[in-house]
């Protein structure tokens, strides 16, 4: 198992050594530009926990990280609910149009009936991630906040959460097999690659993004619902 | 030559794929996946297995419609014997890589698998083809027409289970997980036109 991060190292370091966690500080208002200073105090200076920071780096570094209950239990229900919806933000706003911007390019070099596939496929996509955030942002978010403040118990449970966390990776890896595999090899090349690592790079984030909600998220509402 | 080789047996008389089965595993390198007594669930095994060697009486391939053949043509790397059991016209038995016969010893009937395996391991990059089969295809095609795994069963007469199988294999081989993903690899293979999967 990789080493798990302390709140001593500098942040600095942290990053370099961990580009996937480039993507990660934004969403807590923390700006580069960290010169010497420790994990902790850029945490502090930005009223964030380190113990939360640091649990969100280590779901992001190491695949086999659980936070233990007692990490589960600091957990402030307000900086997690803000992370998830940067995170959101961030896919929404910036990485989708990014990627459909370049796949405009590939899809008007295509010839139409191709073209026509592969729009309806992302726009189809597209869809489906934003249905996906809103029913977080609408029905889980709200839930999580209501028994965090006064334990008000209602029907919904996060194990519906749970069970209905659709999958919104597979279809991400299906574009970038269409892209590599089954495109024809004649259609704008170096764009494709262009949008393969943009593809790639997104969907290691949102797998991330899963654990963080199965990691720390879920088990953070069973121990309030408990 | 791998050591762990498949084969699947379709013989009417439990007693011979009994013992057959019995040479087989004693070998500790053949391992026999299944044993059927009729063609009926073939087309689920092999999509299950995708095994080496098939040992078929002949007697059950002999009469009907085809639709044997056009099955086995879905497995080019799979290498089919012939189980005589009793009189077989010679132009059936040609189809046939080679013939056990009920005279066989246990070593003729070993040996002869063993070579066959060899030869088939160095002529060809093994059967793990990406391809996909003719079958696999039609099933691809009715799910990119929006089709659920009980009206492909119906429109192509094969078990819910068996799309499933099928289905697996298409993922497999396509790396595509998704519905909509293999629509398009359907489109842009044209194997369906637009106009029978979108209302325009």
């Amino acid at each position: 198992m990789k080493t798990v991060f302390s709140e001593n190292m500098k942040m600095a370091d942290l990053i370099i050594g961990n580009s996937k966690l480039l993507l990660t500080f934004q969403r807590f208002g923390m700006d580069l530009g960290f010169g010497d200073r420790s994990i902790g105090e850029v945490c502090r200076r930005n009223n964030v926990s380190p113990q939360f920071f640091l649990m969100i780096c280590n779901v992001y570094c190491n695949d086999d990280f659980s936070p233990s209950s007692e990490d589960i239990k600091s957990v402030d229900p307000k900086t997690l609910i803000n992370y998830l919806l940067e995170s959101h933000k961030y896919y929404i706003n910036e990485r989708l149009p990014h990627i459909e911007e370049h796949l405009n390019h590939i899809v008007n070099a295509c010839i139409p009936k191709d073209g026509h596939t592969l729009s309806r496929f992302f726009q189809e996509y597209k869809n489906e991630v934003v249905d996906h955030f809103l029913y977080e942002e609408q029905h889980v978010f709200p839930y999580i906040q209501q028994i965090a403040d006064d334990n008000v118990k209602t029907d919904y449970k996060i194990k519906v959460f749970h069970e209905n966390h659709t999958n919104i990776e597979d279809k991400l890896s299906d574009l970038l097999n269409i892209l590599v595999k089954y495109l024809p090899a004649d259609v704008f090349p170096k764009e494709r690659v262009e949008i393969a690592l943009d593809i790639s790079e997104l969907s290691a984030d949102l797998m991330s993004h899963t654990l963080i909600e199965e990691r720390i998220l879920i088990p953070f509402v069973r121990s309030l619902e408990d | 030559m791998k050591s762990d080789n498949k084969i699947i047996i379709v013989e009417p008389s439990p007693m011979v794929s009994a013992g057959l089965a019995q040479y087989f595993d004693d070998t500790r390198q053949l391992s026999v996946v299944s044993q059927l007594d009729s063609v009926d669930r073939l087309e689920e095994k092999l999509a299950a297995y995708n095994p080496e060697i098939l040992i078929i009486n002949p007697l059950l391939t002999a009469y009907g419609d085809g639709s044997l053949t056009k099955l086995l043509r879905d497995y080019p790397g799979m290498v089919t014997v012939a189980l005589v059991t009793s009189y077989v016209d010679k132009n059936i038995l040609k189809q046939f890589k080679d013939v056990i016969e009920m005279n066989d010893n246990k070593q003729k009937v070993v040996s002869k698998i063993f070579s066959l395996l060899s030869d088939t391991s160095s002529t060809q990059e093994k059967n793990e083809n990406v391809e996909l089969s003719n079958r696999e295809i039609d099933v691809l095609v009715a799910l990119a027409k929006g089709m659920t795994n009980k009206e492909i069963s119906d429109k192509l007469f094969i078990s819910v289970h068996t799309v499933i199988t099928h289905r697996k294999n298409i993922i497999r081989k396509t790396g595509i997980k998704s519905v909509s993903g293999l629509t398009v690899y359907a489109l842009l293979n044209n194997l369906v036109d637009e106009s029978e999967i979108y209302e325009v």
